[in-house]
Formats: C-alpha cells, sequence, structure tokens
C-alpha cells in the first residue's frame, strides 16, 4: 500500500496531516501501539522538519507486510552538516517555530531513536531527502 | 488519578472530553516543550502545558497523550477542540499556573514520568 501527501512550507496548521492518516491507516492494520507511535512520531518529526525548513515537500509511504518505509523530499536550503544536524540541540529553527514548542534540535535524533533505519540525503541550497524504514 | 479529580484538585474547566471523566491517568509531565514531549515512550499520561495551538493537539495526539491540561487560563482553540474530539483527547483549561498544577497534583498523589 502507498501513501502520497504534499507538504507546504511554513503552514504550521497543516503539519501532522499525514502522520494522522498513516496512524489511522496502522490501526486499521492492528499493529501494536507501541509499534505505530514509533512510525508516528518519526512521520511527524520529518513533516515538522519541512514545515519549519524547507518551501515545499512531498511524503510517500510504503506500507509492506513485514513494515513500513517513509521517505520525505524536499525543496529547501539542504542541511550543511548532516552530523551536526544529528546532534540533540543543535538547530538552525526560527524564533516562530521554537514558540510553537519546536526547533530545540530533537527532531532529527528522534526520527533515529524511532526508526530502523534512516538515510538522509541533503544538497545545500537545493533540498533534503530522508528516508526511514520501520519493521512491524 | 482519574481525569475527574485532576479537574477538581486544579479546578478545571473541561473544553472538550467531557464523557471522559473517568478515565485514569498514571504519570503526568510538564513542558511547554513539544520536541520534548515527541520523546516520551510512557503512554496513559497527563501534559501540564503553557502552550495553547494545534500543534499540540497533534503532538498529544502522535504521542498517545490522552488528557492535556492548558495552564494559567489559556482557552482552547475551535480548531483545537475539533482536533481533540476527532482523536478522544481531552482538554482541560486551570487557572494555575504550571508550577501550582503540578505541585497540586503532585501533591495529591500523581507521579512524574521522571
Amino acid at each position: 500500500m502507498e501513501l502520497f501527501f504534499e507538504i507546504k512550507g511554513g503552514d504550521f496548521t497543516q503539519a501532522g496531516t499525514a502522520s494522522s492518516k498513516i496512524k489511522k491507516v496502522l490501526k486499521q492494520l492492528n499493529l501494536d501501539a507501541k509499534t505505530i507511535k514509533k512510525v508516528v512520531v518519526a512521520v511527524y518529526e520529518a513533516e515538522v522538519n519541512v514545515v519549519a525548513h524547507a518551501w515545499r515537500g512531498q511524503l510517500l509511504a510504503r506500507i509492506d507486510e513485514t513494515g513500513i518505509t517513509v521517505t520525505i523530499t524536499d525543496e529547501g536550503p539542504g542541511i550543511e552538516d548532516i552530523e551536526q544536524a544529528m546532534a540533540i540541540g543543535y538547530s538552525t529553527a526560527s524564533k516562530e517555530v521554537r514558540e510553537m514548542g519546536f526547533g530545540a534540535g530533537m527532531g532529527l535524533p528522534n526520527i533515529k531513536k524511532n526508526t530502523d533505519e534512516l538515510e538522509i540525503i541533503s544538497k545545500v541550497g537545493k533540498g533534503t531527502t530522508v528516508t526511514f524504514r520501520n519493521n512491524f | 488519578m482519574k481525569i475527574s479529580e485532576i479537574i477538581q484538585h486544579t479546578k478545571a474547566r473541561v473544553a472538550t472530553g467531557d464523557n471522559y471523566r473517568d478515565r485514569e491517568v498514571n504519570k503526568a509531565f510538564s513542558s511547554d516543550l513539544m520536541s520534548d514531549v515527541l520523546t516520551l515512550d510512557d503512554e496513559d499520561l497527563l501534559l501540564i502545558t503553557g502552550l495553547s495551538n494545534v500543534q499540540l493537539v497533534r503532538t498529544a495526539e502522535m504521542a498517545d497523550i490522552h488528557v492535556v491540561l492548558l495552564a494559567r487560563d489559556k482557552n482552547s482553540t475551535p480548531e483545537m477542540i475539533e482536533l481533540a474530539k476527532e482523536n478522544g483527547i481531552v482538554l482541560l483549561e486551570t487557572p494555575f499556573s504550571i508550577f501550582k498544577a503540578s505541585g497540586v497534583l503532585y501533591s495529591n498523589g500523581l507521579q512524574p514520568l521522571y
């Protein structure tokens, strides 16, 4: 099964639409609550990243019998130093994003914590592609 | 602790979820940082916060948190209430500060997460 979503940069009212839909689909598959939570927290963090940093993005979730693979591709500023971005507490988020309760430099490390595989490819000035997989 | 007891101890109003008064929470966590809330592994939590926006409810939805207490008389917006209803989340509003609400609930036996 494949699920596809468009994500608009800067539009915080819509952040979470994809994770919410994916959560409902995973619930219908009768997966245990802890597995679902790990997936949707990772998807939500990735969605918030696109909204907070990029201009626009797309999210594709592929569910197979053994797990879920999520790919989020954005057009945005890219990440200069991925290793630095993975460090807890490092953030380039704006004041507005921080006022909403995000931008504490915890998003990417939390995606890593909640997923079984994670790959980040980024080109400065072009955008970022984040792919992760959770095995059921 | 039952939601009805949380309401009583913190003099809270129920913005939505009045039919869940008998639901129990095991522990509580106070934070304005949604990034931090998203790192929690426990369920059946009460979240006490000074934040009041749609992302708060979204975060609760993803983190499997079913009860949120807004401190310092913050009002839930219609968008927050709609999203909370859709996901079975109880939104409470207390005139107390985060510090006082946390202290009152702690002294009445509600356990901290950490």
